[in-house]
C-alpha cells in the first residue's frame, strides 16, 4: 500500500504543472535549503567553541541545553510560517479499499520526513560528535542526540496541531502567537521557568537515559490527537455540508463618488477582503509601517542617507508592491467572464490604480512618527511616496500584463508562492533598485536635497503623463489578452 | 446576426474546429450539440473572442468580433463556473454585472424577481458566497445574470447540466420565451439531446470540428439525431 501512496506522491511532485513550468523558482528554493544545511552545519560544528569562549566558567553542555527553550520557540514559530500542512488528495482514495487509519498514518509519516525535521540534525549530530570528541561520556550524549530527534518531531507534530486550530479562526496567526506568547511569558515573568525547566529537563533525561520515555510519551500523545484530528477530517462532510459562514457585508457606497470605475473598486476591496490570500496580505500591512523600526533606531542605518530612500518605498509601497504584483491575477478565477464582459479594460486598471495610490498616502501617513528619529527621513519618505504614486504603481500596472500565472484565493499568503514567475522577480529592479541607486549617486554628487528633489519630480512626471502612461499599459494588456486567458484557465 | 466564415482553430496542427459557413439569423434558437470534444466550447469561445481563430472570423450584427470589441453590450453569456466571481453573494454579483451593462439596482431586482421560482428559494437573501453554494445553485445564478441587461445574443454552453429536473423544465420554458417573445438569439450546447429539440428551433451536429447535420426542428428531429448518435457508435465501434 506504502507502495502506491509513494508511487502517486512522486507523480503529483513531478507532473504538477507548478514544477515544471518553474523551474527557476525550484532552484532558488533549493539554494536556500543549501545555504541553511551549511549555516546549521557550521552551527553544530563550532557551537562548542563558541560556548567556550563565551561561557568559560560554565560546563558548555549544560549551556547549550539552557537555550533550548529558545530554539524550540523559534523552530515553532519557523515552522508555522514555512512548514505546510502534510496534504495528499485523498478524495479519489476513500471509496478504494484502503483503510483510513493507513491513509492517515501515511500522511502524517510523511510529514516526517519533512526538510524540516532534518535541518536540525546537521546541527545536532555535529555538535554531539564535538562533545563526544571533548571528553562527554558517549552513552550521554547519545541518550541527549536521541531525546533531540525526539522534541523535534513533537515540534513538527504540536505545529500541525496549532495550525488546524488557526484554519478555523479568521485570525490566522492567532494560535501560534498564543502558544509562543504563553511558553515565552510563563518564562519572562518567572511563572513557571521554563528556560531551566526545559535546560535541567535535558540534562536529567541524558544522565537517566530511562526517562527518555516522557519525551516519548508525548510525541506519542501529539501524534494521537494528530491522528485524531486528522481522521475525523477524512469525510467528505466538510466538503458536503454546506457552509454557514454568514457574509458581512460593509457599506462600500463611499466608493460611489470615484464614478464609473466604482463597482471594480468595490469589487477589488470585497476580494481584498473576503479571500483568505488576499486577507492576510492586508494584515502584512503592518509589517509595512512598522519597517522603518528595524533599520532607523540603530544610528549605523541613521548615517547612510540612501536607506531612507530605500525605506521610505518600501514602506509607504508595501501594499502596492504586494498587491500589484499580482495584478491581474487576483481576476484569474473569472478572467474569462471579465473578458466577455462589456468593460473598459482601462477603468479596470484604472481602480486598481486609484487603490494603490490610496495605500502609499495611507502608509505615508501612518509613518508621519518617524521624524522621531531626523526631519530627513520624513522627508525621503514623502519623496519615496511621491516617486511611488507617480512611477512605481505605472510600473507595477505594466510588470503585471507580463503575469501569467493563476492564483488560488484560498490559500493563506506567507511564503505561498502561487502566482510568483519571474516577473515578480525582475519587477523589483526598476521598482526598489532603480530610485535606491539614482538617490544614493545624487546624494552622493550633489545632496540630500537634490535627491529627494529628484525622486519628486520623477514622481511628479508620472503624474503628470498618467493618462498617457495608462493608454501605453491598457493596449499591453490588450495585446496579451489571449496569453492570459489561457493561462489562467490552466490549474497550478 | 451571427455570420461565422470559413472559422477554423487549430492547436499545434491538430483542427478542432472548422467550420466553412454558418448564418444564425435575429431571434433563432439554436441548438449545438455533438460528443465530447466535438469543438462545441471552442465555437462559443472563439464567438466570445476568448480564444483567437486561426483562419477566418465570426461576425455578430456587422461586428467582427476579434477585431472590435462592439458586440459585448449586446451578448452576454455563461459558459462555466469560472464565469462567476466566488467571493460575492449572489445578489452582489447580478449588481456588478448590472453595472456593467448600464443597469442600476433597481433594474436587476426587477429582472431577478422574475426568476424566483427558478432560484426556488436558495439563491437570493441567503446570505452566501457563490463559491459556498451547490453546483446547480450556481450555474443557476451564471444562466440568470446572463440575462441582465437586455442582450440580444445570450451564449449557455450546457445549460441543462447539474440543474435538477424542475428547474430544467422551468429554463426550457424561459429560453423559449425569450426567443419568441423577445426576440433573443440563443445558443445552448447540450449532450441531452431532448432538451436541445425541446428548446431550439433549429440544431447543429458537430463532429470532430466539422458541422455534419443542420435541422429544422419538427417532431422527428429528436429521432433523427438520436438515429445519428447511434449509428456513431456503431461505426467507432467497427474502428476499433
Amino acid at each position: 500500500m506504502i507502495k502506491h501512496f509513494l508511487n502517486l506522491e512522486w507523480k503529483q511532485y513531478f507532473r504538477s504543472s507548478y514544477w515544471q513550468k518553474s523551474i527557476a523558482l525550484n532552484i532558488l528554493l533549493v539554494f536556500f535549503a543549501l545555504y541553511f544545511v551549511v549555516m546549521f552545519l557550521g552551527l553544530g560544528f563550532g557551537l562548542l567553541f563558541i560556548l567556550k569562549k563565551a561561557f568559560p566558567e560554565q560546563d558548555a553542555f549544560v549551556v547549550a541545553n539552557g537555550f533550548m527553550f529558545y530554539w524550540i520557540i523559534g523552530d515553532l514559530l519557523m515552522r508555522f510560517f514555512l512548514q505546510k500542512l502534510p496534504v495528499m488528495s485523498v478524495k479519489p482514495l476513500l471509496t478504494t479499499p484502503i483503510k483510513r487509519s493507513t491513509i492517515v498514518n501515511f500522511v502524517l509519516g510523511k510529514s516526517a520526513l519533512s526538510f524540516f525535521n532534518f535541518l536540525p540534525l546537521f546541527a545536532i549530530i555535529p555538535f554531539s560528535i564535538m562533545l563526544i570528541r571533548d571528553g562527554y561520556s558517549t552513552s550521554m550524549i547519545l541518550t541527549w542526540m536521541l531525546t533531540m530527534i525526539i522534541i523535534v518531531l513533537i515540534i513538527n507534530f504540536l505545529n500541525f496541531i496549532i495550525e488546524a486550530f488557526s484554519a478555523e479562526t479568521e485570525l490566522s496567526f492567532l494560535p501560534v502567537i498564543a502558544v509562543v506568547g504563553t511558553l515565552f511569558g510563563l518564562d519572562y515573568f518567572n511563572v513557571l521557568p521554563m528556560k531551566t525547566l526545559v535546560g535541567d529537563g535535558l540534562m536529567y533525561i541524558a544522565n537517566n537515559p530511562i526517562f527518555i520515555l516522557i519525551p516519548f510519551a508525548i510525541l506519542a500523545v501529539f501524534y494521537v490527537y494528530n491522528f485524531k484530528i486528522l481522521k475525523d477530517k477524512l469525510f467528505l462532510d466538510s466538503s458536503l455540508k454546506s457552509k454557514v459562514t454568514e457574509v458581512k457585508a460593509a457599506d462600500l457606497s463611499w466608493t460611489n463618488r470615484f464614478g464609473d470605475i466604482a463597482p471594480f473598486m468595490q469589487l477589488d476591496l470585497k476580494l481584498i477582503w473576503r479571500n483568505k490570500r488576499t486577507k492576510s496580505m492586508a494584515m502584512l500591512l503592518v509589517i509595512g509601517v512598522l519597517y522603518g523600526l528595524f533599520f532607523y533606531p540603530q544610528p549605523m542605518y541613521r548615517e547612510m542617507e540612501f536607506m531612507f530612500a530605500f525605506i521610505g518605498i518600501f514602506s509607504t509601497g508595501f501594499f502596492l508592491i504586494n498587491f500589484g504584483q499580482f495584478i491581474p491575477a487576483w481576476d484569474s478565477g473569472y478572467y474569462k467572464m471579465l473578458m466577455s464582459q462589456n468593460i473598459k479594460y482601462e477603468q479596470y486598471l484604472r481602480s486598481k490604480f486609484i487603490l494603490m495610490v490610496m495605500s502609499v498616502v495611507i502608509l505615508f501617513v501612518l509613518g508621519i512618527p518617524y521624524v522621531y528619529f531626523g526631519w530627513k527621513i520624513l522627508i525621503a519618505h514623502f519623496a519615496a511616496a511621491i516617486y511611488n504614486i507617480g512611477v512605481n504603481s505605472h510600473v507595477i500596472l505594466w510588470g503585471g500584463s507580463f503575469n501569467r500565472k493563476k492564483i488560488d484565493l484560498d490559500k493563506k499568503a506567507a511564503f505561498n508562492y502561487q502566482g510568483t514567475g519571474a516577473v515578480q522577480w525582475l519587477i523589483g529592479i526598476p521598482l526598489m533598485l532603480v530610485p535606491m541607486g539614482l538617490f544614493a549617486l545624487i546624494n552622493w554628487l550633489i545632496a540630500f536635497e537634490a535627491a529627494v528633489a529628484m525622486l519628486i519630480i520623477l514622481g511628479i512626471l508620472g503624474i503628470v503623463f498618467h493618462k498617457k502612461l495608462m493608454g501605453f499599459i491598457t493596449q499591453k494588456y490588450l495585446d496579451s489578452k489571449y496569453k492570459m486567458i489561457d493561462a489562467f484557465s490552466q490549474d497550478n | 446576426m451571427i455570420y461565422t466564415k470559413d472559422l477554423s482553430k487549430s492547436y499545434s496542427g491538430t483542427t478542432v474546429l472548422n467550420i466553412e459557413e454558418l448564418s444564425i439569423p435575429k431571434g433563432q434558437s439554436f441548438g449545438l450539440v455533438g460528443n465530447n470534444g466535438a469543438g462545441k466550447t471552442t465555437y462559443f469561445s472563439l464567438l466570445l473572442d476568448l480564444i483567437k481563430p486561426t483562419t477566418g472570423s465570426i461576425t455578430s450584427n456587422s461586428v467582427v468580433v476579434d477585431q472590435s470589441e462592439e458586440w459585448k453590450p449586446f451578448t452576454s453569456s455563461f459558459i462555466d463556473e469560472s464565469f462567476l466571481i466566488g467571493y460575492l453573494t449572489p445578489e452582489e454579483y447580478f449588481y456588478f454585472i448590472g453595472d456593467l451593462r448600464g443597469q442600476n439596482k433597481a433594474d436587476v431586482d426587477a429582472l431577478t424577481a422574475q426568476f424566483e421560482d427558478f432560484f426556488n428559494g436558495e439563491i437570493i437573501g441567503k446570505k452566501k458566497y457563490l463559491r459556498d453554494l451547490s453546483k446547480g445553485n450556481q450555474k443557476k445564478a451564471g444562466i440568470v445574470a446572463a440575462l441582465i441587461g437586455n442582450p440580444e445574443v445570450i451564449i449557455l454552453d450546457e445549460p441543462f447540466a447539474n440543474l435538477d429536473p424542475t428547474t430544467q423544465i422551468r429554463l426550457k420554458q424561459i429560453l423559449k420565451d425569450l426567443a419568441e417573445k423577445q426576440g433573443v438569439t440563443i445558443l445552448v450546447s447540450s449532450h441531452d439531446l431532448m432538451h436541445v429539440t425541446d428548446v431550439c428551433e433549429r440544431i447543429v451536429v458537430l463532429e470532430k470540428g466539422n458541422v455534419v447535420k443542420d435541422l429544422e426542428t419538427n417532431p422527428t428531429t429528436l429521432k433523427e439525431l438520436e438515429a445519428h448518435f447511434a449509428s456513431g457508435m456503431a461505426t467507432s465501434q467497427e474502428e476499433e
